[in-house]
């Protein structure tokens, strides 16, 4: 059995508070050497997680962001025969396929001399297949370039960290790769602590006001989307420069109630229950 | 115990496998769960499961398993190092994860562990963990960290509390959720194919055909890649179906919004499918159900949803129609013709499970494989679509099809 060299328990950042539950997730992923797959409820912070983590490694980070239409070789490379046809039809030198190949991120992040963090982004959104496509890779961390039949081994193998919505499952076999974390919705301790990495300086009447009200807001019943964090962090802005009062935040109308609800339905849902005095009290 | 562990796991349906076993021994071996049952409890969430949807019965199994093991101590390490230690366990083992097992070099990690736990004493005596080593031993490190927050001692809660709080059964399968999480288990029978539509360019053919005029732009066009799957569902309303139509209009507006199928037809009836099905739930507007079977062909889906409840008469007798008097083919003759003429066919039942081994819904479910109306029952629903019918099934399909035809 190998074991690689003793890594640094990631830990979160300034910027980034991770839960202990989280943080452990992270280091598992680190040194099993497996991609890490987070799921949440959006807005509690699975893109970011990458870029902290490559902060907090000190490494490059390489961005993949999954589109509907994007296939597993993108990622490795792109061979730009359309360049290529072009520069052949004006007199250019074209012998040199090479010249035509870009790396795609897993690509760079393989060849790259120093160890790397890479982040898949919504994995989900692309087709069925596409985990499946990326299994051979991510075991052996090396690939082909099938133009030039020039093969590209990782030097250092990444951390690669992949996120997702839900809006697909995952062919088990790749789950079964993966070391996973659900990253739950923090609670009011863990909540308090992101929202002042935010808001350093912002009053505890005014952020214990706004967690009264934003709790209560996720727990009326029926939402179709309930407000997340960022849509919180926000909010604390606008209730910041508009100067309220904390005291009359869940009184007879919330303020700036658009930065935290984003449905129509849920706007009347809650302004029902408002009026019937059933929200927080 | 933690062999207990690992068959309480997938005694409980989880899909815990020897890799990810292996992965979590690994793990333990580097000492990943910080030496507290929380720490293990972390350690082997994230390694063995690999959906939210199955935290629930995570937690449950690792409550029973750990329950009365007090936190904070090495019992859970001093388990593992006897079991490692004891080759007459590993005799009990499943042959392939006892394989898998030896291929790894016990001797070594066992060696590793012992040093681990010794180095631990001795920090345990001076009260501090996780101070780094600096050293080259793989189950150091740690040390400290720029924010100075405490991570890896996995204090607060312990983990036993934590697992029997059972935060996360909003998330299991086996409920009904939103509207959304129907639509994207139904997206997956999509049977993607290019026929029609206004054509779109396609490139990689586009380069083999210029490349092979000389490098004359050659442009080659294709029709878009769309769903080509056709669904015919009919649904049960009124009566013993009134608890369930909150539900059953939640897996409607799935397929009908979300479902992305190329052609969506619906129809209700009441009970049993008679001669005719309705365009309505009012059974205003008949649509002759021999006209469906003629018109469509046998490439649509086809989907029941009902509780497949009723009298045995309402099934088995010619006449049960109570919307139609005079007599006519029975509600099973009916309902075996429409499963002839379309093979891809399946019942989605709102009731449990447990109520489907007598009376009609039996005889039904010998017509139609019949599912949960939950994720999970849909998601069977569409590995079963995915896979060709039952020679045993469409025989006995195409027989009770002819009776008193």
């Amino acid at each position: 059995m190998r074991y690689s060299p003793p890594v640094q328990q990631f830990t979160g950042t300034r910027e980034y508070i991770a839960s202990p539950e989280l943080a452990r997730a992270v280091d598992v992923a680190v040194a099993l050497r497996r991609p890490l797959l987070v799921k949440g409820e959006p807005g509690t912070g699975k893109t970011l997680l990458a870029r902290d983590i490559a902060r907090f490694f000190g490494r490059p980070l390489e961005r993949w962001h999954v589109k509907s239409t994007t296939k597993a070789v993108d990622g490795l490379y792109h061979y730009d025969a359309v360049r290529r046809l072009h520069d052949s039809r004006f007199g250019g030198e074209v012998g040199d396929i090479a010249r035509y190949i870009r790396l795609g991120p897993l690509g760079r992040a393989f060849r790259s001399a120093e160890p790397v963090v890479v982040l898949i982004d919504e994995i989900d959104k692309a087709d069925l297949e596409f985990p499946n496509d990326l299994l051979h890779e991510l075991d052996v961390m090396e690939f082909t370039i099938m133009e030039t039949n020039e093969t590209v081994t990782a030097a250092h193998r990444p951390i690669i960290i992949i996120t997702s919505n839900n809006e697909k499952e995952l062919p088990d076999a790749f789950l079964r790769r993966c070391v996973f974390h659900w990253i739950d919705f923090p609670d009011r301790a863990l909540m308090t602590r992101i929202v002042r990495v935010h808001h350093p300086d912002v009053e505890d009447q005014l952020l214990a006001g706004a967690l009264d009200a934003f709790y209560a807001l996720r727990g009326v019943e029926g939402l179709r989307k309930r407000p997340s964090t960022s849509e919180l962090i926000d909010w604390i802005a606008a209730l910041r420069h508009a100067g309220i009062d904390p005291a009359k935040l869940l009184g007879a109308g919330i303020p700036f109630l658009g930065t935290l609800l984003k449905k129509e339905q849920d706007f009347e849902t809650v302004d029902r229950r408002l009026k019937r005095g059933a929200i927080g009290r | 115990m933690f062999l207990d562990f690992f068959y309480n796991l997938r005694g409980r349906g989880l899909k815990v496998t020897t890799h990810n076993w292996l992965a979590l021994i690994e793990g333990l071996g580097r000492g990943l769960h910080g030496d507290t049952l929380g720490g293990f409890y972390q350690l082997a969430r994230c390694v063995l499961i690999t959906s939210e949807a199955d935290y629930d019965e995570f937690d449950r199994a690792f409550a029973e398993t750990f329950r009365g093991v007090p936190d904070h101590t090495r019992a859970v390490l001093d388990h593992l190092g006897a079991w490692l230690s004891d080759p007459a366990r590993l005799l009990h083992l499943a042959p392939e994860l006892r394989e898998a097992l030896q291929s790894l070099d016990l001797d070594e990690l066992r060696r590793q562990f012992q040093e681990r736990l010794a180095e631990q004493k001795e920090r345990h005596d001076r009260g501090s963990r996780w101070i780094g080593t600096g050293g080259t031993s793989p189950f150091g490190s740690g040390g400290a960290h720029p924010t100075g927050l405490r991570v890896g001692g996995g204090g607060g809660r312990s983990a036993l509390a934590v697992a029997e709080q059972r935060r996360y059964r909003e998330h299991r399968r086996d409920l009904v959720l939103d509207t959304r999480q129907i639509a994207a288990a139904l997206r997956r029978i999509r049977r993607l194919s290019r026929d029609e539509g206004s054509p779109e360019l396609d490139l990689d053919e586009t380069i083999g055909a210029t490349a092979k005029n000389c490098g004359d732009i050659e442009l080659v066009m294709q029709p878009p890649r769309r769903n080509n799957l056709r669904l015919l569902l009919l649904m049960d309303v009124g009566g013993s179906m009134d608890p369930h139509a909150d539900v059953v209009s939640r897996l409607f507006s799935a397929a009908h919004q979300g479902g992305d199928f190329r052609e969506l037809r619906a129809y209700y009836f009441h009970n049993c499918v008679y001669g005719n099905v309705y365009e309505d739930a009012h059974f205003t507007r008949p649509v002759a159900t021999q006209q469906l079977i003629t018109e469509l062909p046998p490439t649509w889906l086809l989907i029941l949803v009902g509780d497949a409840y009723m009298h045995p008469g309402e099934l088995m007798m010619s006449g049960g129609d109570w919307l139609m008097s005079g007599r006519g083919p029975t509600g099973l003759t009916w309902l075996a013709r429409l499963a002839n003429r379309f093979p891809r066919a399946a019942w989605i039942n709102p009731e449990p499970p447990r109520l489907w081994t007598t009376g009609t819904i039996a005889e039904i479910a010998g017509v139609y494989p019949m599912f949960h109306l939950t994720l999970d029952g849909i998601d069977q629903l569409v590995q079963h679509l995915r896979r060709p019918p039952s020679p045993e099934r469409s025989a006995r399909v195409a027989r009770l099809a002819r009776v008193d035809a």
